[in-house]
């Protein structure tokens, strides 16, 4: 593969293939930013993967409470899926069961579109009888009385059809140590953007994958390419200084917020330079077939 | 551009009904097709150049210069622009109002914003009995929108009230929000007797309780909810006194129970 070197490092001439997804966005805040991001934290938990967890979601940024529909500290969250109706079943069991529970938690829309998603009318029949409509100018919330109080949630959500899943950066350094804290240091810079989120643990998946696998029904399977363990045998596109890799995955609400999210993510890496970080950055493509939006790594250098 | 103005030449014979007066009929008239537009009420012909002098202007932007507790029906069935008025008005002003901004600078008769869906209803003065009621026969009164009263609201404000906000800075008379179906009333002042009378669902806000209150609420306690806090800031931009009072708690009453019991009354924390 042909590439490049910036700062020491080496740069795939390559790119990430990412492709449109269904997404929405909600507030949910609480009486302080530790129950807020609680609630956050609970609700994306388990949703790292549309493959196996139904959607992709994450918390995109903490809000200050004068952001926030209530006055109150909030946390902005994320979803992604690949149809409407599995976002919409994703955000009422996710709501029902993680935000709703949460001690002082409100929930509202985070976005705003023609087409909506139900939030707060697809909760309410929790309140058996007793929740409450309210409307206040073009605004209708639910008030479902629960333990501690009222549980309000707005009736809908925004939905976008032209959100994009799958932006990647593939990272790839002489030792786990120096690799975790390149990457580390991406997902940093990433978080301060906006509209974005990094779904997997901490913002980093050791198990990238392949699309298929040799064993029947199992949709994916280890990306043995980047497996270091397996340098020399088969199509291993590893070098051999490369002993750990790892991936940042990203899914952004619109293609230049993901952009902007892998350029944060390379010119991070880039700027450690390789004694302290990575050797070498790639990223994850099925040839460009499949992914309506293409970023190519040459495009996000400094 | 300037508004269109209609000054009043002389105090009005009859009562007269000003409906036809509003941007979504006057917009593209000539002068002269706005001069013989009809009014009267009773079998005395008189025409709006009778009893106005007009200044043509943007007819989206309508401005009454002078007023009359004989003007009836002003702004009635709008959905657009504004109609403002210098003075009194009688009765059904704004009634089934749809859409823009209908301001009174005086007082207004009864049944202003009956029926209303949408748009804002400002009254300067008082306003007369029934607020946003519906008229003999109909089973709902207002259905959406806001009306902002900074004077007192005479008796049963918000009757039959299905839906939008009915904000009072000063008192309302005997049964504010009675039979209400849902909706959103707030009254700044003390009310009459009987909030809520037989109301099924909605809220009433008596910001300075009321003179008795109907032995069919009942009263769930002290509460610190956000439900009057996303309230506060839908009032904010009319009125920002009532707003920063709807952050305290409040004392929360069920009822009617003499009905189904779903609508709320908020209180005083101290009872009054």
């Amino acid at each position: 593969m042909s590439q490049l070197t910036v700062n020491g490092i080496r740069v795939d001439d390559t790119f990430a293939e990412a492709f449109e997804m269904r997404a929405t966005a909600l507030t949910i805040t609480a009486h302080n930013a530790a129950w807020a991001r609680q609630a956050a934290e609970t609700m994306t938990g388990f949703a790292t993967s549309v493959i196996g967890c139904g959607c992709e979601a994450g918390i995109d940024r903490v809000l200050n409470p004068d952001e926030t529909p209530d006055g109150r500290p909030g946390v902005r969250v994320l979803l992604f899926a690949v149809s409407t109706s599995e976002l919409q079943k994703q955000l009422q069991a996710r709501v029902g069961q993680c935000v709703l529970t949460s001690p002082g938690s409100a929930c509202y829309a985070g976005l705003e579109a023609e087409e909506r998603l139900k939030l707060g009318s697809a909760v309410r029949l929790f309140g058996d009888g007793w929740q409450i409509s309210k409307r206040f100018g073009d605004k209708r919330y639910w008030r479902i009385p629960v333990m501690d109080g009222e549980f309000i949630c707005d009736a809908t959500t925004g939905l976008s059809r032209t959100a994009v899943g799958g932006g990647n950066i593939i990272v790839m350094g002489a030792t786990n140590e120096t690799t975790l804290a390149a990457t580390e240091l991406a997902v940093e810079a990433i978080a301060a953007v906006p509209n974005v989120i990094m779904p997997f643990p901490g913002g980093i998946a050791r198990s990238g994958s392949k699309i298929g696998s040799k064993y029947k029904g199992v949709r994916a399977s280890t990306n043995d390419a980047y497996c270091p363990t397996l340098k020399g045998a088969g199509n291993s596109a590893l070098d051999p200084d490369i002993t750990s890799v790892l991936e940042i995955v990203i899914d952004g609400l619109t293609s230049d917020s993901v952009a902007a999210a892998m350029r944060a993510g390379v010119r991070a890496i880039l700027a450690l330079g390789p004694e302290r970080g990575a050797l070498r950055i790639g990223a994850g493509n099925y040839g460009g077939k499949l992914g309506s939006h293409h970023y190519h790594l040459k495009d996000l250098l400094p | 551009m300037s508004p269109l103005v209609f000054t009043l030449r002389d105090a009005p014979a009859q009562r007269l009904d000003l409906a036809p007066l509003t941007p979504d009929r006057l917009v593209g008239l000539s002068q002269s097709k706005i001069a013989a537009i009809q009014l009267q009420t009773t079998r005395d012909r008189v025409l709006a150049g009778d009893v106005f002098k007009i200044r043509m202007g943007d007819a989206m932007q309508i401005r009454f210069e002078g007023g009359s507790e004989r003007f009836d029906r002003i702004g009635a069935g709008m959905s657009q622009g504004e109609v403002s008025v210098d003075g009194d008005v009688g009765i059904q002003a704004g009634r089934l109002m749809e859409g823009g901004k209908l301001a009174i600078a005086g007082n207004a008769g009864p049944w202003a914003a009956s029926g209303m869906t949408d748009g804002s209803l400002t009254i300067s003065g008082d306003a007369g009995d029934r607020l946003g009621g519906p008229l003999a026969g109909e089973t709902i009164g207002m259905r959406g929108g806001v009306v902002i009263v900074r004077g007192n609201a005479g008796a049963r404000a918000g009757d039959r009230m299905r839906r939008g906000m009915i904000i009072v800075e000063g008192t309302a008379d005997t049964c504010v929000g009675s039979r209400m179906i849902a909706g959103t009333i707030v009254v700044r002042g003390r009310t009459g007797r009987l909030p809520g009378y037989l109301m099924n669902r909605g809220t009433i806000v008596t910001m300075d309780g009321s003179d008795a209150l109907s032995p069919t609420f009942v009263d769930s306690g002290v509460h610190e909810l956000l439900a009057t806090v996303l309230m506060a800031r839908y009032v904010e931009t009319y009125s920002p006194e009532i707003a920063a009072m709807l952050r305290r708690p409040w004392r929360r009453l069920l009822g009617d129970m003499a009905v189904i019991g779903k609508g709320e009354i908020f209180s005083p924390s101290v009872a009054n």
